[in-house]
């Protein structure tokens, strides 16, 4: 007697049978064909049709068949909803039953079904769950509110769900208290504000540590995740907590194991290193993660890659644990490469011998991928562990007389790199080096065979003969090869220019002329001019001394370390990414970020509601950003002189452009050249009118108009700069303040001095990488200018159409199932008065403003226009435009995950209809 | 938290799915199919879609998936897939697609009580067994004779309390407590013979029988040795960390007490060796192959069970070897050598010797396999672990006590 027996079927059909089988007299018969039912559903047959039958076998005493139909009901109630109605009936008599599974089971279902009619219904059955006098029935309940939160954010706070819930994180019962956090810490999360709705204060905080101790090893992990979006007042009290945490670091489930990690390692933030108590949590804290490895693949992956991030931020706790992350030969792969990774991490003068006898071991292993990254750890323990560097090189020897294929490929970058790192040292091995060079494939080995041949020409005595074979298949070439072997032709040439003038122009002429690669034309040009005009100049740029290279290549940026510390056990720290980064619809989220040492922020965002911002806070946020000029650019590898040299050398080679013109790398000038090239200005997004955002009585004199623009992919502040005072103004600067799309200056602001009187138009390039900060209203933005005299506060908002990215394309299917994903709460709607012209011409005016229409349909003489941009920051908007012919009324849709951004899109959408 | 969840076959048909909040289509699965087809064995744990996240375990032939829209700790879902693999086992003996489609109704009114909207509900054996009663042939025909259901209708005694781990009112006729204290090997050992790394991974698994409401302490003759330990549940910490003694009130039936790590601190002693010679390049086409296992650190046991595993080089064609004792096979297409040799007897030292087979021409350079090894040794602890008694409080009569001592090879590699 097995379940198998509910799919056989007979051929007047399922369905049919079945419908006859539910509204059997039987109720053995009734329980079976519900069995039967569910069944088909778990394999994901649509039994749809059967709701009203499967519906009327609800009333029943037999709780199985009960929990069969509530089971049935989860998965269809949406697709029915008016049938759905008439079990609500059912849901609100069980909620008042004496049996506490039923009044559980009942307000559990009710809140599995997602439809607005029952949802309803389902307020006072919940409440008085929440209150109910058996803790499985409030677990439960506490389960549910997180649940209509999902459903109407709205009618959860409307309600005093919220408060009940924070009621309950002191219930007597630690089971109940648990599911409360649980619950809070998913309402925080999808929280539409994207701030936490729920603070944590010091007795909260107790509550929770008191039930970690008694509660289920789930209810621990969500008590612990709760604690570490906590920041203690101070020193004492991260010692009380971490103290407490402590114990469950010895717990069976991994999950509990990592969570507890995650808080010990944000609260040790807060200790000073010299404490007891650090040293002691360090130690503490090893063994764990030891024997996280010892589990499940699986866990094993997600620990590694924690551990990774633990081994970044103090790499004291692992140091003595090498051994562990050795390799077995049967590990998976994704466990292999994780391993490997931290090996390198670990590696010290202490342990180098072990590591590289096992690397050695490693890169004679099957699996390529493997045998490369193997390989390439080596040649990074020869950089980061100096004294071992010799140890290294003579591994990759021994790698290389192995000759097989990838590991000589992969043998030869890195030791591109320990040149690199130790000019001068090793150059005795390039024979060997060179006894592989037929054997080389891959472009990014050939191209560091080149280089090293280039570089050492001098002590190479074929060098020539070497670089001339290269030279026979130079258009087959890889791009990086080709750069390559041009540079190291030149190289030669400049070391040895007796015997390889024909070669270096054979190189020349076949990047300049026969190439169309851009890179490889200009690069060939450059040197060409260079060697005609001054081969000693040339001598200085391309033999020029090199900046050493780093030790550590890969380390992650301190910042997002810390803020992936925060988030250890989570999606995030398997990616190494931010939250923001890759959960949709956070754009504006809450950053958490590592509480500093001794005292702790009272508020990690400063609060900025007005427009105009308050002048301290704002000089406090300004003088940190270093305000006196622009962002340095990246310094050239040339020194100074050359740069008349090259801008003067390359008028001849060109034809005569202006030099100016060709050596100027300002981004400002770019768009006013292409637009002198193409004659005339080609069909413009719109630019809002400028506006005064500095009045000259507030700015000593300095009055400063401005808008937004967008072109061709770049955003920019066109600003004028008019001064109206009695003295001359310079030494202008600016400075822009945090803000929520990240938009910072893309390049200096090129304003001269001004004399009085005299205006000068000021355009600034805009990037938007920058920090993010949430401001009010959102695409608020707050400005500093300085010239000579002063420092000048002031704040615009950024047109949302700027932010608009030229990507913002969706496919058809991608707009649709998009549309479909993001649920109702996320809509909404905009009426736009006076709108003039057809769908035609909005449609063209919206595309040139990066608002792309994706469909257009007419339905019952309505124009509709479906539309999806994408801003700087990654959030997709998708629009549905309702036009009438004759009504100068239109009604804009707008769905996205992230709807704050509703308000200023529909200010950008209104005024780009109307421009 | 989790979404859904869905089974695979090996062959990519989902055969089961299961929702906790809104249907998320089956399709999602894709993207694990595809990496699946990419790295059949090794898929990796965590995958990301478009607008969802895959977090996923594969146990007994199927692979679980479960689905998550938002962030959520992958090693939470990992532990709870395994729980719920561990409780299919528990219910059904077996975890694989058949026993699944022969339970359906009972998995989906399983997998229904262990998590509520992606928060895990009830995941205890002992409460979802007094919740949904595990299948078996005597009651199904009682409950068609009589009408009763497999569900239960009172809601568990031990779901709230603060021994959620067992039930109330338990009676046995016979009140035994058996502890087996298991150690698993883990080692890397080189060409010559040299540890690499060696640890010991170490279990203590109970089978308690005992009515009414035992508290157990069980205490140890040397504390000190464990690296690290992790804990049931029901282990009082406190008094761990003040006496290093172990208090409890156990489960009902099996479970495991403890888990405990043995290593970096100390050096552990590796019970068995193997002399190894392997030339693949001989003469002509023909290799040799010569090995031999013998005892070392045994404090005197036997080892038994013995059974090496050589992945062989791909350039290996065929073997074709003698053994002193045990059997070999060799399969030319995985290229797995395998010597099973049971019981070792001293003073006679297991060998097997013979010719290798290479394909001719085929590079023979870099090529070095690892052996892998099993054995076990029964009744001996290879961390010198003992169990000094077992007390029991709370209950009047007198219970059968046990402790037996297994040392296996865990992860146990001999590189060539």
């Amino acid at each position: 007697m097995t379940d198998s027996k509910y799919f056989t079927t007979t051929k007047k059909g399922e369905i049919f049978e079945l419908k006859s089988e539910l509204n059997s007299d039987k109720k053995e018969k009734k329980k079976e064909a519900v069995k039967k039912v569910i069944a088909s559903m778990t394999v994901g047959k649509d039994v749809s049709a059967l709701f009203p039958d499967v519906v009327n076998c609800m009333q029943t005493d037999n709780l199985e068949l009960k929990k069969l139909v509530y089971l049935y009901l989860m998965n269809y109630a949406k697709s029915q909803p008016d049938m759905a109605i008439m079990a609500v009936n059912t849901f609100v008599k069980d909620c008042e039953d004496s049996n506490p599974l039923i009044r559980a089971l009942a307000v559990r279902t009710m809140g599995c079904i997602r439809v607005d009619k029952i949802t309803e219904y389902l307020c006072e059955p919940l409440r008085k769950c929440l209150k109910d006098e058996d803790p499985y029935v409030r677990k439960t309940a506490a389960v549910c509110v997180a649940k209509l939160y999902d459903i109407s954010p709205s009618m959860v706070e409307d309600q005093g769900f919220l408060d009940q819930l924070k009621d309950l994180l002191s219930d007597s019962n630690p089971m109940v208290v648990a599911n409360a956090v649980a619950a809070l810490s998913e309402i925080n999360e999808a929280s539409v504000s994207g701030h936490p709705l729920v603070e944590m204060n010091a007795p909260t905080i107790n509550k929770l540590l008191t039930a970690l101790n008694e509660c289920t090893e789930w209810g621990q992990v969500f008590i612990l995740d709760a604690l570490s979006n906590y920041s203690p007042r101070d020193a004492r009290e991260a010692h009380s907590v971490c103290e407490r945490i402590t114990p469950r670091l010895a717990h069976a489930n991994a999950a509990v194991v990592l969570s507890a990690v995650k808080v010990l390692m944000k609260l040790m933030e807060m200790l000073s290193d010299e404490t007891e108590l650090v040293g002691t949590l360090s130690r503490k804290l090893a063994p764990p993660l030891v024997t996280l490895l010892s589990a499940e693949p699986e866990v094993q992956y997600v620990a590694l890659r924690n551990i990774n991030l633990v081994v970044q931020k103090r790499p004291d706790i692992l140091k003595h644990e090498m051994k562990v992350f050795f390799v077995k030969y049967n590990d998976p792969i994704y466990v292999k490469l994780e391993k490997l990774d931290i090996m390198i991490r670990l590696a010290s003068q202490a342990n180098i011998a072990q590591v590289l006898g096992e690397l050695k071991e490693y890169a004679t292993e099957v699996d390529v991928d493997f045998v490369r990254k193997a390989v390439r750890a080596i040649g990074r323990c020869a950089i980061k562990v100096e004294p071992s560097a010799e140890r290294c090189v003579s591994t990759l020897l021994e790698l290389i007389q192995t000759k097989v294929n990838y590991v000589v490929q992969e043998a030869i970058v890195v030791i591109k790199d320990i040149f690199r790192k130790y000019p001068n040292k090793y150059e005795s091995i390039i024979s060997t080096l060179c006894e592989n060079l037929d054997t080389l494939d891959e472009p990014e080995a050939r191209a560091s065979m080149v280089w090293i041949v280039g570089e050492y020409a001098e002590r190479i005595d074929n060098a020539d003969e070497l670089l001339d074979s290269f030279l026979e298949g130079f258009h087959d070439e890889n791009a990086q090869v080709q750069l390559q072997l041009l540079t190291a032709v030149v190289k030669l040439f400049l070391k040895r220019p007796a015997d390889t003038q024909e070669l270096v122009q054979h190189v020349l002429s076949l990047a300049t002329q026969d190439s169309d690669n851009p890179d490889l034309r200009d690069r060939g040009f450059i040197y060409w001019r260079l060697l005609s005009t001054d081969p000693a100049a040339a001598k200085e740029v391309v033999l020029a001394d090199k900046p050493l290279i780093s030790e550590e290549t890969d380390l992650l940026e301190p910042t997002l370390l810390d803020e992936l510390i925060c988030h250890i056990s989570s999606l995030a720290s398997v990616y190494h990414k931010p939250p923001t980064a890759f959960v949709e619809g956070r754009g504006a989220g809450v950053r958490k970020s590592l509480p500093a040492r001794g005292t702790v922020s009272e508020d990690t965002q400063p609060q900025l509601q007005t427009v105009i911002p308050n002048q301290e806070s704002l000089i406090g946020d300004l003088l940190s950003m270093d305000i006196g000029g622009p962002p340095a650019p990246a310094a050239p590898a040339a020194p100074a002189s050359n740069l008349d040299l090259l801008a003067g050398g390359l008028d001849v080679l060109l034809g005569g452009p202006e030099p100016a013109a060709t050596a100027t790398t300002a981004t400002g000038s770019a768009t006013g050249l292409l637009g002198d090239i193409f004659g005339a200005v080609p069909p413009a997004s719109y630019v809002p009118p400028k506006q005064c955002w500095l009045p000259a009585d507030k700015g000593k004199g300095l009055e400063i108009w401005g808008t937004f623009t967008r072109q061709n992919g770049q955003m920019r502040m066109e600003m004028t700069f008019t001064n109206k005072a009695m003295q001359a103004m310079s030494g202008f600067a600016i400075q822009l303040n945090k803000n929520s799309f990240g938009v910072f200056p893309g390049g200096a602001l090129a304003v001269g001095a001004l004399a009085p009187g005299a205006a000068a138009d000021a355009p600034l390039a805009l990037a938007a990488a920058g920090p993010v900060q949430r401001m009010d209203p959102l695409n608020n933005l707050q400005v500093a200018v300085k010239n000579n005299i002063d420092v000048f506060y002031f704040a615009c908002l950024i047109p949302a159409h700027i932010l608009f990215t030229e990507d913002g394309q969706l496919d058809k299917r991608v707009f649709l199932t998009t549309w479909k994903e993001i649920p109702a709460a996320n809509e909404v709607q905009h009426t736009i008065s006076n709108v003039l012209g057809t769908a035609d011409s909005i449609a063209q005016k919206m595309t040139l403003n990066n608002i792309f229409t994706i469909a257009k349909r007419n339905v019952e003489g309505q124009d509709m226009l479906y539309q999806s941009l994408k801003l700087t920051n990654n959030i997709w908007v998708l629009l549905e435009l309702k036009l009438q012919p004759g009504n100068p009324e239109a009604t804009l849709s707008l769905k996205s995950r992230t709807v704050e951004v509703a308000t200023c899109i529909f200010q950008a959408y209104e005024a780009i209809i109307k421009s | 938290m989790i979404h859904s969840l869905f089974i695979i076959n090996p062959s990519g048909d989902v055969f089961l799915e299961k929702h906790w909040r809104s249907v998320i289509p089956r399709s999602v699965c894709d993207y694990y199919l595809e990496a699946q087809r990419a790295s059949p064995n090794d898929v990796p744990p965590v995958l990301a879609a478009p607008h969802h996240y895959l977090i996923s375990i594969q146990r007994g032939g199927v692979a679980l998936v479960a689905v998550s829209k938002q962030e959520v700790a992958p090693l939470f879902v990992i532990e709870f897939l395994h729980r719920v693999v561990d409780t299919f086992q528990d219910y059904f003996s077996d975890c694989t697609e058949t026993i699944i489609k022969e339970n359906y109704v009972v998995v989906y009114e399983l997998l229904d009580e262990m998590l509520d909207n992606g928060f895990p509900l009830a995941t205890e054996s002992n409460i979802l067994k007094e919740l949904i009663k595990p299948p078996n042939i005597l009651r199904t025909i009682a409950n068609t004779v009589t009408g009763k259901s497999n569900v239960s209708s009172i809601l568990p005694s031990g779901q709230l309390s603060n021994v959620p781990w067992r039930r109330s009112g338990v009676k046995y006729a016979n009140n035994e407590a058996y502890f087996d204290v298991i150690e698993e090997v883990d080692a890397i050992i080189d060409k010559s013979g040299a540890t690499v790394s060696a640890e010991i991974q170490g279990y203590i698994d109970c089978c308690i029988k005992l009515s009414g409401m035992p508290d157990l302490t069980l205490t140890f003759v040397n504390p000190r040795l464990f690296d690290d330990v992790s804990f049931h549940p029901c282990v009082r910490f406190k008094r761990w960390e003040s006496e290093r003694i172990l208090s409890f009130i156990p489960p009902d039936g099996n479970f495991r007490l403890m888990s405990y790590h043995i290593g970096s601190q100390s050096v552990v002693a590796i019970p068995i060796y193997v002399r190894h010679n392997l030339t693949l390049r001989n003469n002509g086409d023909q290799g040799r192959l010569d090995l031999t296992v013998g005892p070392k650190q045994t404090m005197g046991r036997t080892l038994e069970n013995v059974a090496l595993e050589i992945c062989m080089p791909k350039c290996v064609l065929n073997c074709s070897l003698t053994a002193n004792q045990g059997k070999y096979s060799y399969d030319p297409v995985s290229k797995v050598l395998l010597w099973d040799i049971g019981r070792i007897e001293l003073p006679k030292l297991p060998n097997i010797r013979g010719s290798v087979s290479v394909a001719s021409g085929a590079d023979t350079s870099g090529a070095n396999p690892s052996i892998n090894v099993h054995f076990t040794i029964p009744q001996l602890a290879v961390s010198g672990l003992r169990v000094s008694r077992l007390d029991m409080y709370g209950a009047k009569y007198k219970p059968f006590k046990g402790v037996k001592y297994v040392t296996k090879a865990g992860k146990f590699h001999v590189r060539m």
